[in-house]
Parts: C-alpha cells; sequence; structure tokens
C-alpha cells in the first residue's frame, strides 16, 4: 500500500535529489569554461574520493569519533598498495572483501 | 561526437557497461538488503521501497529518511534534509560536465538521474583513460540503478533470511574507492589535493554531524591544490600532459 502522501515524500526526495545531478551538467556541459575552473574541477575527483574514504575508514560512531585501530582500516592499507602495483579494480574489490573477511575471522 | 557504429550497437555498450559496473553492483548488494530490511521493520511494503530507491537513488539519504519516518517526522523535514545529504552530487556533476561537452540535453536529463558517489567516480577515471563514452557512463549509470532497486526490494521481500556481512561483501565499494583513488593520483598535485581532503574531512567530520564534511572538505582542497598549482607549478609539474 502507497499512501498519498509516502508518495509526495517520495516526489519531494527525488526531486530535491535530482536538481543537484542534473544543474551543472545542463549549465555547464553545453560550454567551454574558464582555465581556471576546468583545472578546479581536475582536482575534485581525487579530493571527493579522499573525503570520503579517509573518515570512512579512521573514525566511528555516533557522535564521530577518531579510531585508530580497526579492520577498515587495518585491511586498506594492503589494498591500497594492492591497488597501487597492479591498478586492477576487480582484484583490488576481490582482495578487500577476502581480506575483510579474514580479518573479521581472525580479530573478531 | 563522430559515430562508430561497429562500436557502438546498443549490445556492445550495455556488455562494456556491465562489464565496468560489476564491482558497484557487488558493492550495493548488502547496502540495498540492509536497507530493504530495514524499511521493511520501519512498515513499509516492498512496493513501498521500490518506488522510494527508483525515484530517489541515493543510499545514505534513503537511511536516513526511514529512520526519520520511523521517529514521526513530517515530509517537510525529512526532504530538507535529503537535499542537505545530496547536495554533494552538485561537485560530482561539474566534474562530469568537463566530459559531456555536446551531449544533447534530453540524454544529460537521464544521465544526471544516475549520478552517485559510485558511478560518478568510476566514469570518470572510465573517460579520463579514454575509450568511453556518454553511452556507455550511462549504461553504468542505469546498470547500477537497477542493482540498488532490485537489491533494496529484495531485502524488503526476505533479506532478514540472508546471513549478514558474508564473504567480506561489505568491502566492496571501499576497495573499489581505493582504487579509483589511486586512479586519480596521477601527480604530485593530486597527492597534495588528496591528503588535504582527507585531513580536513577528517577534521570537519569530528567537529560537525553529518555529511556536510565531504562537500567542505573537497572545495578546500581543490581551491588549496588549485592555489598550489598556480603559485608553483614546477614543483607540481605532472607527468604527461595536464
Amino acid at each position: 500500500m502507497i499512501t498519498q502522501d509516502y508518495l509526495l515524500l517520495c516526489i519531494g526526495m527525488g526531486l530535491v535529489t535530482y536538481v543537484p545531478r542534473w544543474a551543472p551538467l545542463a549549465a555547464l556541459s553545453q560550454r567551454s569554461l574558464p582555465r581556471w575552473l576546468e583545472e578546479w574541477l581536475d582536482l575534485i575527483p581525487a579530493a571527493i574520493l579522499s573525503a570520503l574514504i579517509v573518515p570512512a575508514l579512521l573514525t566511528a560512531g555516533e557522535p564521530r569519533q577518531l579510531t585508530l585501530w580497526n579492520n577498515d582500516l587495518l585491511v586498506a592499507a594492503p589494498v591500497f598498495l594492492f591497488a597501487l602495483r597492479t591498478r586492477s579494480l576487480g582484484g583490488t574489490v576481490v582482495l578487500g572483501m577476502a581480506l575483510y573477511w579474514l580479518a573479521g575471522k581472525v580479530l573478531g | 561526437m563522430t559515430e562508430r557504429p561497429s562500436e557502438n550497437n546498443t549490445p556492445t555498450i550495455l556488455n562494456d557497461g556491465f562489464r565496468a559496473a560489476w564491482p558497484i553492483c557487488v558493492g550495493y548488494v548488502p547496502i540495498g538488503l540492509a536497507f530493504g530490511v530495514l524499511a521493511q521493520k520501519a512498515g513499509l511494503s516492498a512496493l513501498a521501497v521500490g518506488l522510494m530507491s527508483a525515484l530517489v537513488f541515493a543510499g545514505s539519504s534513503q537511511f536516513i529518511a526511514v529512520a526519520m519516518l520511523g521517529a514521526g517526522a513530517g515530509i517537510a523535514a525529512i526532504v530538507a534534509t535529503t537535499f542537505a545529504v545530496n547536495l554533494r552530487h552538485l561537485l560530482m556533476s561539474s566534474a562530469l560536465s568537463v566530459h559531456l561537452k555536446g551531449v544533447r540535453r534530453r540524454w544529460l536529463t537521464l544521465f544526471a538521474y544516475g549520478i552517485t558517489d559510485e558511478s560518478f567516480a568510476l566514469n570518470l577515471v572510465r573517460f579520463r583513460e579514454g575509450g568511453w563514452d556518454w553511452r556507455r557512463a550511462l549504461a553504468v549509470n542505469h546498470v547500477t540503478n537497477a542493482a540498488w532497486v532490485t537489491s533494496t526490494v529484495a531485502g524488503a521481500l526476505g533479506g532478514a533470511l540472508i546471513p549478514a556481512h558474508a564473504f567480506g561483501i561489505d568491502y566492496a565499494l571501499m576497495g573499489m574507492f581505493l582504487c579509483l583513488l589511486v586512479y586519480q593520483l596521477r601527480g604530485r598535485i593530486y597527492v597534495l589535493t588528496a591528503l588535504i581532503a582527507g585531513a580536513a574531512a577528517v577534521a570537519i567530520s569530528l567537529m560537525i554531524p553529518g555529511n556536510s564534511y565531504i562537500v567542505a572538505a573537497s572545495v578546500i582542497a581543490a581551491t588549496a591544490g588549485l592555489f598550489i598549482r598556480r603559485r608553483w607549478p614546477r614543483l607540481t609539474r605532472e607527468r604527461g600532459s595536464p
């Protein structure tokens, strides 16, 4: 059963999520950008990925606290080195899962 | 945009999309199942779960929405929170736009729907490596969307029967992000930017609840990186082309 309120909620959530996804594409892809903006955007992927990864590895809890010893972080080191050496996406994902599974078994 | 019919037929494009997208799909399964189970416990039907996943397609905001629904929050509060949580896509869409020049509006309209942390990172790397185009990127977006909708609905239908944390599957997306970050480290300036972003993100995430640290740290780091690159061009010169 879908109530009218729930439908409204989903449409509202969908809209406010969609607009930030769409607006820059619509505005920026049809024109050439100033050089500084292109250079800035060129640095964004490395920045976002790092901003997603590092807190996930170094913080936990609610409110968040620094945790310098956890399985996620422990596994990340060899997985990162493996990615650096092999540059294999599939291999990295599989190794990460295997080591994380192992760490859970061995370290709890 | 030149057409190469032999390489651009639909099966080839879909095949390339699938082959690129599988790590994302694998990573979505445990999260999607967990979301489905949680939503079902909060009183949502499988249909309701599928509707939200299809209309929103943004995992963390969906978890928050279900938690807020459970706490009796109103529609306006949930929608406003969703907006704040998903504002980071603004940066991702901007960075992707560089690679989507001249693509028709209606395709961009369809493309935008599928921009997530995961598809963004994967597509951007592929664009940069070459041999990638908006059609394949669009396939990645929609293949991963299908995986998300399916796994959340499956979770609502019977996710409690599936053992959680099996096979280290919870680490699939982290593994993928780590490798995609490695691809991004193409010179000193990128390493420096990533270090600044990581440090800033940890600091901000410890001070401010929520996920605003992603946008804040990324903007700070990219701006600092641009400044450093301009100020000391020789120090930060890259290997190969800019």
